[in-house]
């Protein structure tokens, strides 16, 4: 049954009904109103066997939910942004113990300067990690992924961190089909630890591994992420057969047959995208786009099958390597080394900026003409950053240079 | 085979020997039935106050809960002597993340434990001074705060051994370490800094509070097994010296530890919600010089000329420590 719900209250009900053992909460923006709904469900009796605990940091969440998962309970979490840069080495931890918590990442930027709003630098800032990271289209999706997260994990013995881009998701009221609770448990069978500590049944986890046995370890956890490459599917076409919804997987192609242009992007902006991509088809344009869901492990061989076509590939990506330039269109070119097709980087959405169907359409366009740059920002404006260097230029001491920039853009940059 | 002579008692210890004490009041170490939690082959440097520490509190603890225990350890030397893998000395269900984090994996052990109906596993977190008066601080203060069911365990050694004796905040004032050098006009680690843990601990209004040391194990037993009668949070601090660390001879680890106490340089007492209920009164009054003269991290105090002007503010923390807690020995 469609009910319009907030992205967060439809991820928190979700979770609920997946009988999570432990949750730990520790606020952050746009993550909070996901723990506050697990909470008050969990107060009022709704969600029963769950211990909700509000901890003194992100450290601590990603760590309780280290110590519950070892104990053998199914454990929860949810953060983003600053929060995940602090816990990231427990984030590295859970991974490396092969502990199968789930958390939701609601994608924030990451400061300086201080930011609240949506892109991915945080999730590519743990794209290391050994973590499974699924990206979400839509809040139906978001929800849905919640469910294949908790059974890719626990199958697997690998953490899986569900991304949903912050506010554009997370805070979006929109119609969500709640999944049948009675579906859920026959999709997700009670977690069944390969390791737990046991008084009766005494091991010791986490023991120092010299170089001995180290790359094998390591080696042992990138075969999982590529056993998750074979799991995500087929755990997405039984999500589909119990519910007609076809969340998660590895890539969402859409229009690609025929097409000479493609776009490839992560999240809520692939909506956009579909809608520029209509309306170019509309034009007569063979273009479409490749929505990639499963981040990592990265399915190198689809996406090189998928782009197999194109002529050209622009990657639209909300974060980027300081100093390189795209980090999912990094990927995809290793994808793709040999196929010949223009890539195209554009980055674009940073720190929450919109992303139109116009911009979209003109990338497009950029592209046909053989005008778009190998690496371009999406509506940069170029008068306050030569502002700013000029300034830089003219004085040693010419201030923060973050303070400068909202001087000129309060005083007319071209981007309003 | 030699013959060796079997010593009923401790020279200067004032403790008695076990074979005189009634079943029930001898040490858990005598028992055939002991779990020997932490066995015996680990990698643990010749006098070990944190080994000999460690295997007694979580023998008691063993003890105290019929077995259903989980240990949660920082990273640290306990850690790295004990899981040389493929061998490992525990013979308890263990887990190890990370540094700063024992506290709240502990908490979220404890939690799984509470869902899962599992009233009857408690757990222990364990770390030496680092793992908990510094980069643990954060975390032990949040389990503290919320009253988890957890009883923590700092097994004191006043510095960063495991990574080559460098300064922590339980550091003592004047200590050479490697970034407290016995160099200029201040040698050693500055007065007036460091943390008081267990004071910090009762400032958290938590359950039980105790310190102890590894010259008094039957002590140090009975306040394990004191804390295990508590639910939620449970602070125990040992004072367990290192002989590397410390400058010491090997044959003088329980030796220190209890000049440490006999001093009042190292209170022991016990504190249930936030109020200090007993203290181990010195037996024989020792100056702080006894206790730090066989140590090479003081030995600047003592070369040449020596530092007297040091040794008395020594002396005055350690004064304090009496006067706080009335250690003074009854005939004072």
């Amino acid at each position: 049954m469609l009910q319009q719900l907030e992205g967060s209250r439809a991820i928190a009900e979700t979770v609920a009904r997946c009988r999570p053992e432990v949750v730990c909460a520790y606020p952050i923006s746009p993550q909070t109103h996901i723990i506050e709904a697990i909470g008050a469900m969990v107060k009022d009796g709704r969600l029963t066997g769950c211990e909700f605990i509000n901890v003194e940091s992100e450290y601590a969440a990603m760590s309780v939910s280290i110590g519950a998962s070892a104990a053998g309970a199914r454990s929860y979490t949810a953060t983003a942004s600053q929060g995940l840069l602090f816990m990231i080495e427990a984030v590295y931890n859970a991974a490396g113990l092969g502990l199968p918590v789930v958390m939701t990442l609601a994608n924030r930027a990451i400061g300086a300067p201080i930011n609240i709003w949506n892109d991915h630098s945080d999730a590519m800032a743990v794209r290391d990690a050994g973590w499974i990271q699924l990206f979400a289209e839509t809040n139906q999706e978001a929800a849905d992924l919640h469910v294949q997260a908790f059974r890719l994990a626990e199958t697997l013995s690998v953490p899986v961190m569900v991304c949903m881009d912050g506010f554009i998701l997370t805070h979006a009221v929109e119609a969500v089909d709640l999944i049948d609770p009675a579906v859920v448990d026959s999709f997700l069978p009670p977690y069944e630890p390969r390791q737990v500590l046991d008084p009766d049944d005494p091991v010791s986890i986490g023991a120092m591994v010299g170089p001995e046995a180290f790359e094998e370890v390591r080696y042992l956890a990138h075969l999982r992420q590529l056993d998750a490459l074979e799991l995500i599917p087929s755990v997405a076409e039984e999500f589909a057969a119990l519910t007609g919804r076809p969340s998660g997987g590895l890539l969402h192609p859409y229009r690609l047959e025929d097409a000479e242009t493609v776009i490839v992007a992560m999240g809520s902006v692939l909506g956009t995208i579909k809608d520029a991509v209509d309306a170019r088809r509309e034009a007569g344009e063979r273009v479409g786009v490749l929505g990639v869901t499963a981040f990592r492990p990265f399915p190198v061989a689809a996406v090189a099958s998928a782009l197999a076509g194109a002529r050209r590939v622009i990657v639209l990506e909300k974060a980027f390597s300081l100093g390189m330039g795209g980090v999912l269109a990094t990927d995809v070119a290793t994808a793709s080394p040999a196929s010949g097709h223009d890539l195209a980087t554009v980055v674009a959405g940073l720190g929450g900026r919109p992303i139109t169907r116009r911009d979209v359409e003109g990338i497009l366009e950029r592209s046909g003409r053989g005008t778009l740059p190998r690496l371009s920002f999406l509506n940069l404006d170029e008068d306050v950053v030569a502002r700013e260097r000029a300034r830089m230029a003219a004085s040693r001491r010419s201030g923060p240079f973050a303070e400068n920039v909202l001087r000129d853009v309060a005083s007319g940059g071209a981007f309003r | 085979m030699s013959e060796s002579r079997v010593h009923f008692y401790q020279v200067g210890s004032f403790a008695v020997g076990n074979r005189l004490l009634a079943d029930a009041d001898r040490t858990v170490q005598a028992s055939p039935e002991r779990t020997n939690s932490l066995d015996s082959g680990h990698r643990a440097c010749q006098g070990c106050g944190e080994a000999l520490g460690a295997r007694y509190a979580l023998d008691a603890a063993m003890r105290a809960t019929g077995g259903q225990l989980v240990a949660v350890n920082a990273t640290g030397c306990l850690e790295v002597f004990s899981t040389p893998f493929p061998e490992t000395s525990w013979r308890i269900a263990w887990l190890h993340s990370l540094f700063g984090n024992a506290p709240a994996v502990a908490t979220g052990v404890a939690a799984a434990m509470r869902a899962k109906g599992r009233h009857d596993v408690r757990v222990v977190g364990q770390a030496g001074d680092g793992g908990t008066v510094d980069i643990g601080f954060g975390t032990l203060s949040g389990m503290f705060e919320r009253n988890d069911d957890v009883l923590f365990i700092c097994y004191d050694n006043e510095g960063y051994m495991n990574t080559g004796v460098q300064r922590s905040a339980a550091t003592p004032p004047a200590a050479r370490t490697a970034t407290s050098e016995a160099l200029g006009a201040d040698p050693g680690n500055v007065f007036g800094q460091g943390k008081d843990l267990p004071r910090l601990a009762m400032a958290h209004d938590i359950p039980y509070v105790a310190t102890a040391t590894v010259a008094d194990l039957h002590d140090l037993e009975r306040k394990v097994e004191r804390a295990m009668t508590f639910r939620g949070a449970r602070y125990l601090h040992v004072l367990v010296p290192c002989p590397l660390g410390w400058g010491a001879a090997s044959a003088d680890t329980v030796r220190l530890a209890r000049l440490a106490a006999e001093s009042g340089f190292f209170p022991v007492f016990e504190a249930e919600h936030g109020v200090v209920t007993g203290v181990r009164r010195i037996r024989r009054r020792v100056g702080v010089e006894e206790y730090l003269r066989p140590q090479r991290r003081f030995a600047h105090l003592f070369a040449g000329e020596g530092r007297p002007d040091l040794v008395a503010r020594l002396q005055a923390i350690a004064d304090a420590n009496v006067e706080r807690y009335g250690l003074a020995p009854e005939e004072e």
